[in-house]
């Protein structure tokens, strides 16, 4: 039985989707299921995802107007890992979907559970995440921004973010 | 190990002082950039440090969301500003990732020719910068010396001497000028020997080894669990290099080099060439280590340099056509990694079928290196503070993009 397979029945409906054909295959999971299945890829001897290269967040939402009339997608926020692994020498990426907003409510963080228990690298990864595209790791030992400063306003890489006008007597544009 | 509160060779063991924080930074000489990093202080050991970043931050990631791939291309020069090729040669394979793009043989070769000389300018900087942290300026204006004729042949080849735009999407700007290759050999010929004085200047001189043997100590799990990647990676014994074991998209370009990946096996180094011992002070995954990782890879890149000329003059093909500015690119996502000088630099783009990218992702090497700070600097002394943070090789450019 495959990695994948194996994942397939240990978590059933909490893998939301696959697409091991991708340029990049990938495994979608829930939330609620992302630390399990990260333990698991970890630790599964075909897996042996040692580390964790990168998280990303994609907010697939289009702000123009007349655009978004023709888009194809539902807007939400896209939580994309990247693992490898250094002994099999291969890589797999997890993605995970969540609301732009929780529980519509514009400025209310999406939550995700945090990775940091199964790689140390997550923490500073999960910060600029949070600081940039405003995604909420429950149980991160420290989510603060980290590149911009502790008082900004707003979270830079969501498509409808607004430069502003103003910060601390600087002018913005 | 490094000396902690309860070493008996500490001198402050008996001079219990208050607690202080001291701030190093944001511009102190040996940050390499704009790093912050406040340390918690008991007398001359540091008991906590906590690095502070976004000095620099430029939001490069969602610029790129407003430019086409090439367009792009410039921003990738001012993250890494010591390595620009490498960065160029990133972000240029991840788009042709996502396009499906087949590299003519002649464009590859010559992208391993360019891509191992930024490795050997960066390196060179790596270790004059290193020198200085420890309070030895020769090496820095030597290390620039050879640099600058590295630059002069750069300058050759694109025009620019440190934001180059040379590697792009589709191959590169335009071809090596006549005359170029045998320049390069000419460099080359004359900087080998050269390396063997860097060696007795810093290598093994006795005052570098006490200041950077045995400090800093970065365990191969550790290295793992914070994703450290390059010589730091490397410098903890682990044999990981992405020339030979990364993407095929990537280790295509190294097929049938002869090079050796520069990590210890069995308590030795690679023996294919004449290098100094290792002092028996040195405890795998200190400073000393990722220095002398470093130091030896630039002997590895002169050996692929020389073996690309041949490949490059007996090729087939073109220096590759570069894609048009305003070229559609396929729904989809791609990430690439490559193995840039300060370890493995990820870009990741994700296409909704327009020309410009819907988003745009700098993994950056040394923002992953210099997480692990806090944990090497952990009872350390202040004045190991910048050999520690320097053996890490940053570039604030490329953490805060």
């Amino acid at each position: 039985m495959t990695l994948i397979d194996r994942l397939k029945k240990k978590f059933g409906a909490q893998i939301t989707g696959t697409n091991l054909t991708a340029l990049d295959p990938w495994i979608e999971v829930a939330p609620e299921a992302l630390v399990a299945v990260c333990e698991h890829l970890k630790a599964d001897p075909d897996g042996k995802f040692e580390m964790l290269n990168c998280i990303t967040a994609i907010d697939w939402f289009e702000p123009d107007p007349k655009k978004a009339a023709k888009v194809t997608f539902e807007p939400h926020t896209e939580l994309v890992y990247h693992l490898s692994s250094i002994s099999k020498k291969h890589s797999i990426v997890i993605k995970v979907k969540l609301p732009r907003w929780k529980d519509d409510v514009a400025g209310n963080l999406p939550d995700v559970p945090t990775v940091c228990s199964v790689w140390p690298a997550a923490n500073w990864h999960e910060r600029e995440v949070f600081d940039l595209s405003g995604v909420n790791f429950v149980g991160h030992p420290d989510l603060r921004r980290i590149l911009c400063p502790e008082d900004w306003v707003g979270y830079g890489l969501r498509r409808d973010y607004e430069m502003p006008l103003e910060y601390h007597g600087m002018r913005g544009r | 190990m490094s000396t902690y509160l309860d070493d008996p060779r500490v001198v402050e063991f008996d001079v219990r002082t208050d607690e202080m924080l001291v701030n190093m930074g944001p511009q102190h000489p040996s940050t390499h950039g704009v790093l912050r990093l406040v340390l918690r202080t008991d007398g001359e050991i540091v008991s906590q440090t906590e690095p502070h970043l976004g000095y620099l931050h430029r939001c490069a990631e969602k610029i790129g969301e407003n430019l086409t791939p090439r367009q792009w291309i410039p921003y990738t020069d001012r993250m890494d500003y010591l390595a620009a090729m490498n960065m160029n040669l990133g972000w240029s394979l991840a788009v042709e990732k996502l396009m499906n793009y087949q590299l003519p043989e002649k464009a590859r070769h010559l992208r391993v020719i360019i891509a191992e000389m930024g490795r050997i300018a960066s390196h060179l900087v790596g270790m004059g910068a290193y020198g200085l942290d420890l309070g030895t300026f020769s090496p820095f204006l030597y290390a620039f010396r050879e640099r600058e004729r590295i630059l002069d042949l750069f300058e050759e080849a694109c025009g620019a001497r440190l934001t180059y735009s040379y590697i792009t999407p589709g191959g590169v700007t335009a071809d090596l000028p006549r005359g170029w290759i045998q320049k390069c050999e000419d460099f080359l010929t004359q900087f080998e020997p050269i390396i063997q004085e860097y060696h007795a200047l810093l290598t093994t001189n006795s005052i570098f080894v006490k200041r950077t043997a045995n400090i800093g100590i970065l365990p191969p799990q550790m290295a793992l669990d914070y994703g450290c990647t390059g010589p730091v990676l490397r410098g903890s014994g682990i044999d990981y290099d992405l020339r030979r074991d990364g993407e095929e998209r990537y280790t295509e370009m190294y097929d049938g080099y002869a090079f050796e990946v520069i990590v210890q096996k069995n308590g030795h180094y690679p023996k294919d060439h004449d290098y100094p011992a290792v002092p028996k002070e040195a405890v795998l995954g200190d400073c000393w280590h990722r220095f002398y990782v470093r130091m030896l890879e630039v002997v590895q890149s002169i050996d692929i340099v020389r073996q690309a000329f041949d490949k490059y003059n007996n090729s087939t093909g073109d220096w590759g056509t570069p894609i048009k500015l305003s070229t559609k690119l396929p729904k989809g996502d791609a990430y690439l990694e490559t193995e840039a000088p300060r370890g493995q630099m990820g870009f990741y783009i994700v296409s909704d079928g327009s020309a410009i990218p819907w988003r745009v992702r700098a993994r950056s090497s040394c923002f992953c290196n210099l997480s692990v700070t806090h944990e090497l600097c952990k009872g350390c002394l202040i004045a190991d503070v910048p050999a520690i943070v320097g053996s890490l090789d940053i570039v604030m450019g490329e953490i805060d993009r």
